[in-house]
């Protein structure tokens, strides 16, 4: 059996569409930073730092890692990166979780980050690739076709992805790290707002942000030590298909399945929606919600709809989602994945202000990335296992 | 020289890379062949599965796919977008649907423009037929 570990700090940056007050290695500092002051900890005590974030071609920084090994503290220390697409901020989490219940090192600094105003993530997703025409225009272009075969399957009303995007939006006006906060958001004005990638709407989508994520994960020996609240890691799992293959279900990858059921079985969770108490998953569109409540086995196949209709994933719902505000409020697309992974431990630290569940012991941390090929997750605990 | 200069912070700095490809054994079969006017595909020396456009191997049997199919030019919508969205890497013209379709005996479905019909008129289930452009016009390297 694998060592216990737990997130001991979390750091996290105030969102923002262009934080030029800040080079790259300032925002990931600024996170590190905040990390450790809430872990009590010094550079010194960490002993090896991972990091994470997406393409290098979003920002054209190739190899990121190497300079910022200085702003992490990183210097003399065994330093990672870890790329999994958009997924990235999970599996970076679950690789510095892995060095410490691996009982390799007793505390590791986790920080994931982008600098969207540094880079064009549209253009560097829709790249020109030989022998073949451009059409699929960014993340966009490639998943809204996949939201209409999920509205053509479930048959869900065609409002869903509106009362995801409301939900979301109205919960990160309980978040001070929130890029997006539109006090005045109303269902109308995200109905009215253009069609971008049709079915998806200019307020169904994320924002392109720039800002970092950090947490410092302990052994069992120095959570304890601590005396501060902790967010014991139940459960880590990934998985991975191609992009491409006959027979692939884009729209319900099998990747995700298979990992979130895992992920249960090694968290000794039978039944998701009575057990886990709140869930951060990575929504960057909204109709992603119905869809991964279905891939997380929270709702039946074609009904995971009917859990944002009745309301269920509301703040105030019986299975509250993206209390945060989620991606769709929030995207420095590496940090994404961590945010997910960082808000679930907050929830069970009871840190999370204004957008704490109450009570919340058990919580679920997501992320996915490339073609809807990369899963990462989490299950997060008041109690060790 | 001014003396009150503002201090540069950020700095725009374009890089451009030029690359030869090779399309390689498997592609140049299927490029060849739309010089022909023909839609070639292959299937999976395993499971059967037809790929198009080809790529060598079968992700799910991990073999290759040495079997050249032609294919009809004729095919289903399984799912559809329409693009309102610039993107500097795309030449279409703005709003086009991009539509995926299942050709007929394919396993796999393909990219493709819907130009022929109004968008609204697009829908998953439609029956389409590949419409080609002028024989002189045909570079299958997309250059």
């Amino acid at each position: 059996m694998a060592e216990h570990a737990a997130v001991v700090g979390i750091g996290q940056t105030k969102y923002d569409a262009k934080r030029l007050d800040v080079s790259q290695p300032g925002l990931v500092r600024e996170a590190a930073i905040r990390a450790l002051e809430d872990a009590g900890l010094e550079w010194k005590d960490i002993d090896a730092v991972v990091i994470g974030k997406a393409p290098d071609m979003f920002e054209g920084v190739m190899m990121p890692e190497l300079f910022l090994a200085e702003a992490l503290g990183g210097v003399g220390k065994p330093m990672l990166r870890v790329h999994t697409a958009g997924s990235v901020g999970g599996s970076t989490a679950i690789v510095a979780a892995s060095l410490v219940q691996a009982g390799i090192h007793e505390r590791v600094l986790t920080v994931s980050y982008e600098k969207q105003s540094e880079s064009n993530a549209m253009w560097a997703l829709s790249i020109k690739m030989p022998f073949a025409v451009a059409m699929v225009a960014g993340a966009g272009g490639f998943f809204a076709p996949l939201i209409r075969g999920y509205m053509q399957r479930s048959g869900a009303p065609e409002d869903t992805g509106i009362r995801v995007a409301l939900k979301d939006r109205q919960n990160a006006l309980k978040n001070q790290y929130a890029h997006l906060q539109m006090p005045d958001i109303s269902f109308d004005m995200i109905a009215n707002s253009p069609m971008l990638w049709d079915p998806i709407r200019y307020l169904e989508t994320c924002p392109s942000s720039d800002g970092a994520c950090a947490m410092v994960i302990a052994d069992a020996k120095h959570t304890k030590a601590s005396g501060r609240p902790a967010a014991w890691i139940h459960a880590t799992n990934m998985k991975t298909e191609p992009t491409l293959f006959a027979g692939r279900d884009q729209v319900m990858p099998q990747a995700g399945l298979d990992c979130s059921a895992e992920l249960y079985k090694k968290a000794g969770i039978q039944n998701p929606r009575a057990e886990i108490d709140c869930a951060e998953i990575y929504v960057p569109f909204s109709w992603f919600e119905p869809m991964w409540m279905e891939n997380l086995h929270f709702a039946p196949i074609n009904e995971g709809w009917k859990m944002t209709y009745e309301g269920a994933t509301a703040i105030d719902g019986d299975m509250p989602v993206n209390m945060s505000g989620g991606v769709l409020s929030s995207n420095a697309i590496g940090a994404s994945g961590m945010i997910r992974f960082a808000e679930a431990a907050m929830q069970v630290r009871g840190q999370a202000g204004e957008h704490q569940i109450e009570g919340a012991k058990k919580a679920l941390g997501h992320a996915y990335g490339g073609g809807s090929q990369y899963f990462s997750m989490w299950i997060v605990g008041d109690q060790p296992l | 020289m001014s003396e009150e200069q503002e201090p540069v912070t950020r700095i725009i700095t374009p890089v451009k890379v030029d690359y030869e490809y090779t399309p390689g054994v498997t592609s140049e079969r299927f490029l060849l062949g739309l010089k022909q006017g023909k839609l070639l595909g292959a299937a999976c020396d395993e499971c059967g599965r037809v790929y198009i456009p080809p790529r060598g191997a079968c992700p799910r049997c991990a073999v290759p796919t040495s079997k050249i199919r032609e294919l009809a030019h004729k095919g289903t919508i399984i799912t559809l977008t329409i693009v309102r969205v610039p993107s500097d890497n795309i030449d279409v013209e703005l709003p086009y649907c991009a539509a995926s379709i299942l050709l007929d005996g394919a396993d796999i479905s393909m990219t493709g423009l819907i130009q022929e019909c109004p968008f609204e008129e697009v829908r998953i289930g439609m029956r389409v037929e590949a419409v080609w452009k002028p024989e002189a016009e045909w570079d299958p390297a997309h250059r």
